[in-house]
């Protein structure tokens, strides 16, 4: 059965002209959620750790506490997301969907590279217009590749990687503490201090550190490895007595305007 | 001025134990001027199923109608009721599709499930999911109400209870905000059924 | 040879087409008046843009045994606002041979910050203190020093998020049967401010660090500190 215009795939354009009208007309447009982040990834003796923080702000308010920012590719790749969080989301998500057809379409598992080289060719056709920089990692038959990948389509393959918002304090940690050969223990801690230092010395970063460690066949993921911001208890609690909230009764409200103004204090 | 808040709007949901509701004002307004004090942006989904659709207004019409197609192009399809996680899931991919000409409208979904597990999730307007296990808000009092909600909401609140945390949550969040208010409506989701109240709000 | 263009590099190079005198440098600050009592609260977070400059850096300040003076806006305007204020207190006391009362140091800072109607300070104060008759008064000002007593209020990045809230559980709008005139207790109000921060924390980016609360009685400025969350 032929699907409905609806449900067809593809970007739609036909709000651009009446938004572009609306923003000449003077109506400022509004922005996106941006996870305004700290993302990281290490390479160690047996593999790659990457890390997160889990904080998405819309402006200067924290819209998500506890956001999950790595975001899964394959069995044998995750892919850490900052900048528009809607992007790093869907990039990932479709890039995910057509690896899973890759693998099926081989009969192998698919390499870090194939995935690197998808993202950036997708991203790069898009002129940099799709917001997502991504930190990814992954074991695969070559073994461990740790890539950076910006939103215009360019990429590094380096030993290790910090973005988003955190980074220059995430790096500094990374620079004066990594060195080839770190055990899988000292992998994660590393990953976890840095992610700490952007939650704490950044304020588009905060609350827990996610971690992922892929190593050879195995893949461990540890959400909420560390949870340094934890709420404390209020001070007191602020039920309301039941009746508190006053409503209109629709039998009460019979033949009387349901609409009463009280414009009283 | 942001073309969200042109016409103004402010819409809350939060979980209960065993329950969810969600709550909107129901101001239409051109900029300063207020144009109806009855104006719909919450809209059922399902029997258990709500969605509040806070922004500008003509996106919320339209979005309203096209969600309501799909719904129930998905019931005829699948011969079953459309789930609340399977229903946000849809509606982000619908605002992720106008990626680069977006609808003006931050949507909300509550929702319990066939589980009878509370489900809600914010969205931002293209279409981002979050999901939130306390409560999530929208619309031109959005930050009030974060302040409101942070202080006031616990976990485990009964239906009642539930309610005044609410009405009282989305009342003095809109009082401080000069393009929402004039009237509220609130949904306690409950597995017996949908309670909807009007809340008597000042209509200034 | 100089063009505009170069002489204008250095300047966008900071992300800024002009140059503005004026920095917002976060943080919130709140008052709230009971019947013997007054209380300030502020988080001690200074911002700018996304870095901190520092995690403790107080923006209310003890003037008297009998005044606090909480701000919010331009730390380097506050603190010079601050300085000017205690500079005429001072003279109002080598004049008059008398402390100043409270709602003539509320007057004195209207018309100190009015002074600077054309190119103001950068802050949003509240000034509070005990009243001629003992009472708790806290008076609220916008930057150029329009003044209003009030019993509670908010100023700052966490205004929007907290000012409902004190509408709410200090002045108990929109509560049937609640006694809007009742004021709170000392115990009830300095509950409230570090619910109110607690919360404003949690989702304000630029509230965070420490809190300071100052108590003013009959016995004079009490100072409690409580943490709050650093990231």
């Amino acid at each position: 059965m032929a699907l409905p215009a609806e449900a067809s795939t593809g970007f739609k354009f036909d709000n651009v002209k009446r938004n572009q009208l609306l923003g000449d007309k003077g109506y400022k447009l509004p922005t996106a959620t941006k996870t305004g982040t700290t993302i990281v990834g290490l390479i160690f003796k047996d593999g790659v750790v990457l890390g997160a923080d889990t904080r998405a702000t819309a402006g200067t308010i924290v819209a998500d506490k506890n956001c999950e920012k790595i975001h899964y590719l394959a069995p044998n790749m995750y892919c850490c997301g900052a900048g528009t969080a809607a992007d790093t989301e869907f990039t990932t998500s479709m890039i995910s969907s057509q690896l899973a057809l890759h693998s099926l379409n081989t009969g192998r598992e698919a390499r870090v590279v194939t995935a690197m080289t998808m993202l950036k060719q997708y991203l790069f056709r898009y002129q940099g217009h799709i917001g997502a920089a991504l930190v990814l990692g992954g074991y695969d038959v070559t073994g461990p590749h740790l890539f950076t990948i910006y939103p215009h389509g360019s990429t590094d393959k380096l030993p290790f990687v910090t973005m988003g918002s955190g980074s220059l304090a995430a790096m500094s940690v990374f620079e004066s503490r990594w060195r080839e050969g770190l055990s899988r223990e000292e992998g994660i801690e590393l990953v976890k201090d840095a992610i700490e230092a952007g939650v704490f010395n950044d304020l588009g970063s905060g609350s827990n550190v996610d971690v992922c460690v892929l190593t050879k066949g195995n893949v461990e993921y540890l959400r909420g490895y560390s949870r340094p911001n934890e709420r404390v208890f209020k001070e007191q609690s602020y039920k309301f007595a039941p009746g508190t909230t006053e409503f209109i009764d629709p039998a009460a409200a019979q033949g009387e305007d349901a609409t009463a103004m009280d414009v009283s204090a | 001025m942001s073309i969200m808040q042109y016409n103004g709007s402010a819409v809350v949901a939060m979980v209960g134990k065993n329950c969810v509701a969600i709550a909107a004002d129901k101001r239409l307004g051109q900029r300063a001027l207020t144009v109806d004090m009855d104006f719909q942006k919450v809209f059922p989904v399902t029997d258990r199923t709500y969605v509040g659709l806070p922004g500008l207004a003509t996106d919320v019409k339209t979005l309203s109608d096209r969600f309501r197609m799909r719904v129930n192009l998905y019931r005829h399809r699948e011969e079953r009721v459309i789930e609340p996680e399977t229903f946000a899931n849809m509606v982000s991919q619908i605002m992720y599709e106008r990626r680069f000409g977006p609808y003006f409208v931050e949507p909300v979904v509550a929702g319990l499930d066939k589980k009878n597990k509370p489900f809600i999730c914010g969205m931002d307007l293209l279409g981002c999911l979050n999901y939130a296990n306390d409560f999530v808000v929208s619309g031109t009092a959005s930050d009030n109400l974060f302040g409101m909600c942070e202080s006031l909401w616990e976990p485990d609140l009964e239906p009642e209870e539930l309610f005044e945390t609410i009405s009282q949550c989305l009342l003095n969040a809109v009082d401080r905000d000069a393009v929402s208010g004039w009237g509220a409506v609130v949904h306690i989701i409950t597995p017996d059924g949908v309670i909807t109240r009007d809340l008597k709000c000042r209509m200034d | 040879m100089r063009t505009a263009t170069a002489v204008a590099a250095p300047i966008e190079a900071h992300g800024h087409n002009h140059w503005s005198p004026y920095v917002d440098n976060g943080g919130t600050t709140l008052a709230i008046a009971g019947e013997d009592y007054v209380l300030v609260a502020s988080d001690t977070r200074q911002s700018d843009g996304y870095a901190i400059n520092s995690r403790y850096e107080p923006k209310a300040f003890v003037l008297s045994n009998n005044a606090v003076l909480g701000t919010s806006g331009c730390v380097a305007d506050a603190k010079r606002l601050c300085e000017v204020l205690e500079q005429r207190a001072q003279l109002y006391q080598h004049k008059h041979d008398r402390q100043i009362s409270t709602p003539a140091l509320a007057r004195l800072l209207s018309n100190t910050m009015y002074n600077r109607r054309m190119l103001p300070y950068y802050v949003f104060p509240v000034l509070a203190g005990l009243d001629s008759e003992g009472r708790g008064a806290a008076y609220a000002y916008d930057a150029i020093g329009s003044m209003e007593r009030v019993t509670n209020s908010c100023f700052g990045s966490a205004e929007t998020l907290i000012q409902p809230f004190l509408d709410n559980q200090v002045a108990r709008n929109n509560q049937r049967g609640a006694d809007p005139e009742r004021l709170l207790t000392r115990q009830e109000a300095l509950k409230i401010a570090i619910d109110a921060f607690t919360s404003a924390t949690e989702r304000d980016i630029y509230t965070g660090d420490y809190l300071e609360i100052f108590i003013i009685d009959a016995a004079g400025v009490h100072k409690e500190t409580r943490e709050l969350k650093h990231d």
